[in-house]
């Protein structure tokens, strides 16, 4: 069990939980962001603050402090 | 005459719904807005083959029909048709099958209401590519709807759609909807329980939609929502609905969100079909480069370079030509009118305000051409993603930065240009902020004051040129204090819950011309109709501030020197003395309109500022256009008619202007205060005619208009003042 915005880039991972405020929570759970959605984080931009994540074959890029609130299950990769 | 039925076009962002529209209504559309909220609303007419009509409107794209803020609101409004907004008799919604699962959440959504669907199925080629196709009947039997492959590149499939719309509208199509979705008896309890408590009008009653409503209220209400027309019965009853599941570990809004994804899985998921395995994309190359810390960046400076040069320089024909224009225009009118206040008015109320509005057209065209590529090729999602960092350090969003960017060519397509971001609080942050940025109108100001204030030869430190350090010093300073502003503003008036940042990265794809220009021309027509006459109406007002009261006296005397002149003068002489008294003329009509005692009474004000009531007068006629300050300052002094920043005689008399103890009235410190006011002021009425266009209320251009005059007197009073205290002078 790791944060979605500790994983590092090209690993994959399934989504176990996503928490923080309610708006968001529905935001990315209406996006197809649910528990056992498997995900793959495809960049992390260091300089900035976002990651960007693929999940259902839809391109997401999140803050990593939003990030932090999403649970993964991690398999390195 | 009975009224036509009501077609609504829905669909996710970034799915071609635009495309889809233009190629459903053969590209004749009405641009309007929704009620209340300035979002546009894109409405045409729909010729069905069958020989009927049907009017269809556009829905604002969206990932899901729960909402949060008003904006979000109008989707699930003009879906379900509650005021006040028409009930739809049939919604096409728009599904990406590149995306289908996602985009089929937003379909299960409307379908379940109850009304009358078709799906539209896009971007089929697109998917082909990476493999995989779409089971069309078995979409269509799964939902319950039928559902019709078309392409907006092509039009393939816009005939077929049309035949379909006009076959459900006349009832000819069965629909039985989808298998329904249920998440357990709790659940079914608290639909019952919302459903409930909804106003009579809003199911209708209908079951079905009662139960899709009940579904929106669990999802969308909120402590701090701002959703209109919410009865406060319905917003208890779903607090005590999520109070009382939370008791037994349960969160209603994953439960349904859960199901309706389950739904998906189960039997949207079915109509995907593998071909062949699947490609690396194009997107993910372009994006390892465009996307790079380093490269992404350089390219981006890169485009953001050529897009403002050509602002600035490549409008500069097309300005110049339609100044060109007008200005044959006015000589036409002297041409072929006799002197006198009708004259006047024409040339310098009627014609200057005509070409005040359309010389605007070539850089807001321009901008909304590149701002049209940038969003139909995915582009600006990247923008938004490698300007985030330094845009979310002032509390905006990525998307801020173009309109920022672009109010350096001119505030008024910058803030036209706020429409591409989402939340009305980021779109009134930037709007508010923009203006502060050093528009090129400022720089002829900019130019004639340092000109001829400032040494050519002069130096700081010995080897930076004192002219052109102080023209990028301004750039500098104006850029500055509106990040400060955004900062401020944000965290003060606007202040509201952060929120997070979910941004889409939308695969790549060509851009469509056709669309492209068409948004451009009607982004280019609202502001001709909308902005184009309070820009008028503000010239000639201020042409009357500046020519009223005439002077009957004054006239004769006039009419005397010049009579005399001419009878004994000749040639050249006769030439420069005529000149001469034009120009004087033209100085005591304004010293004595209302606009010179204006001047005069604010000079008080102005005076801590080094300001003389002459530049009062030049500071009035700026707010027409800022530029306009040169020609104004070029008649306060008496200087010819045709003065521009580059002219000498104008800087002479800047230079020899003194007050009435003897001491020059233009020190390089006032040059410097005169620059920081120029700067920091709104003095743009076309600016202030923008912001009320956008935001529908003269409260926020006047808020505008207050606050960036204060800020100017003050920091004027600053470097005045302290300039004075520190010995310079």
């Amino acid at each position: 069990m790791t944060r979605l915005s500790d994983l590092p880039a090209g690993s994959r991972a399934s989504l176990v939980e996503v928490g923080g405020e309610r708006s968001f929570r529905r935001r990315l759970m209406e996006l197809g962001l649910l528990p056992g959605t498997p995900l793959a984080l495809v960049r992390r931009v260091d300089v900035g603050d976002l990651i960007e994540v693929e999940v259902r074959g839809c391109h997401l890029s999140l803050r990593r402090s939003d990030a932090r609130h999403v649970v993964v299950d991690g398999e390195r990769g | 005459m009975p009224e036509l039925p009501l077609v609504a076009l829905a669909g996710n962002p970034n799915v071609g719904k635009t495309s889809i529209f233009n190629r459903l209504t053969g590209g004749s559309q009405k641009v309007g807005n929704y009620p209340g909220i300035t979002v546009e609303r894109h409405s045409g007419k729909l010729r069905l083959p069958s020989g009927g009509e049907a009017v269809i409107t556009d829905v604002p794209g969206t990932y899901s029909l729960s909402a949060r803020s008003a904006e979000e609101q109008l989707a699930s409004l003009a879906v379900v048709g509650l005021p006040p907004l028409e009930r739809p008799d049939l919604v096409v919604v728009v599904v990406d099958a590149t995306q289908l699962l996602r985009n089929l959440y937003l379909a299960l959504q409307v379908v379940e209401t109850g009304v009358p669907t078709v799906v539209a199925l896009s971007m089929t080629d697109l998917l082909a590519r990476s493999g995989q196709r779409v089971d069309v009947e078995r979409l269509a039997a799964e939902l319950g709807t039928p559902v019709v492959p078309v392409s907006g590149l092509s039009g393939a499939g816009t005939d077929e759609l049309l035949k379909t719309v006009g076959q459900v509208l006349a009832g000819e199509r069965p629909a039985p909807g989808p298998a329904p979705w249920t998440s357990g008896p709790s659940l079914e309890e608290d639909l019952d329980a919302v459903g409930a408590v909804l106003p009579p009008h809003w199911a209708n009653g209908s079951p079905r939609r009662q139960r899709a409503l009940a579904c929106w209220a669990l999802l969308s209400v909120d402590e701090d929502d701002e959703l209109q027309g919410v009865p406060d019965e319905l917003r208890e009853r779903v607090h005590a609905r999520r109070a009382h599941a939370s008791t037994t570990e349960r969160d209603i809004e994953a439960e349904i969100i859960r199901a309706r994804y389950g739904w998906i899985d189960e039997h949207g998921a079915t109509a995907l079909v593998d071909a062949s395995p699947a490609k690396p994309s194009a997107t993910a190359r372009l994006d390892s480069v465009l996307l790079h810390p380093v490269a992404g960046f350089g390219l981006f400076l890169l485009l953001m370079g050529l897009v403002f040069q050509s602002l600035f320089s490549w409008s500069d024909p097309a300005i110049g030509w339609i100044e060109g224009v007008f200005a044959w225009l006015s000589d036409g009118v002297v041409a072929v009118m006799p002197e006198g206040l009708l004259r006047d008015f024409i040339t310098e109320g009627l014609v200057a305000g005509v070409g005040g509005v359309v010389v605007f057209l070539p850089q807001i065209l321009l901008l909304f051409f590149f701002i049209g590529l940038m969003e139909d090729c995915g582009y600006m999602a990247r923008v938004a993603f490698l300007m985030d960092r330094i845009m979310k350090a002032i509390g905006l969003h990525g998307r801020a930065f173009v309109p920022m960017m672009s109010g350096f060519a001119c505030a008024v397509p910058a803030i036209l240009a706020t429409r591409t971001m989402e939340r009305r609080r980021d779109r009134m942050v930037t709007m508010m902020v923009v203006p502060l940025m050093s528009c090129s109108a400022r720089l002829p100001v900019y130019t004639l004051l340092i000109a001829a204030l400032f040494d050519t030869e002069a130096t700081f430190l010995g080897f930076l040129p004192v002219q052109s350090s102080l023209m990028v010093a301004m750039y500098v300073f104006s850029t500055l204090v509106a990040l400060a502003a955004a900062a401020v503003l944000g965290r003060t008036l606007f202040k509201g819950p952060r929120v997070p940042l979910i941004l889409e990265l939308p695969p790549y794809r060509m851009p469509q011309l056709g669309s492209v220009v068409r948004m451009m021309l009607s982004r280019g027509g609202i502001f001709l109709r909308q902005a184009g006459g309070v820009i008028l109406v503000c010239t000639i007002a201020l042409w009357a501030l500046l020519s009223f009261p005439g002077n009957p006296e004054l006239e004769t005397d006039y009419a005397q020197l010049e009579a005399t002149a001419t009878a004994t003068l000749s040639g050249a002489e006769l030439d420069a003395e005529l000149e001469r008294i034009g120009s004087e003329r033209s100085r005591d009509v304004l010293r004595n309109s209302y606009g010179g005692r204006m001047g005069r009474t604010f000079e008080p004000v102005i005076e801590p500022l080094g300001f003389d009531w002459k530049i009062g007068v030049g500071l009035i006629g700026a707010f027409a256009a800022r530029e306009v300050f040169v020609s104004t300052m070029g008649v306060v002094y008496g200087v010819s008619d045709d003065v521009d920043e580059e002219s000498e005689s104008l800087r002479e008399s800047l230079r020899r202007e003194e007050w009435p103890d003897g001491s020059a009235v233009y020190t390089p410190l006032v040059g410097l205060s005169l620059m920081v006011f120029i700067a920091l002021a709104c003095q743009c009425m076309s600016t202030l005619a923008a912001v009320y266009r956008e935001t529908s209320s003269w409260r926020w251009p006047l808020f505008l208009f207050a606050y960036m005059t204060a800020l100017a007197w003050l920091a004027s009073l600053v470097v005045y003042q302290g300039g004075r205290w520190l010995g310079f002078d």
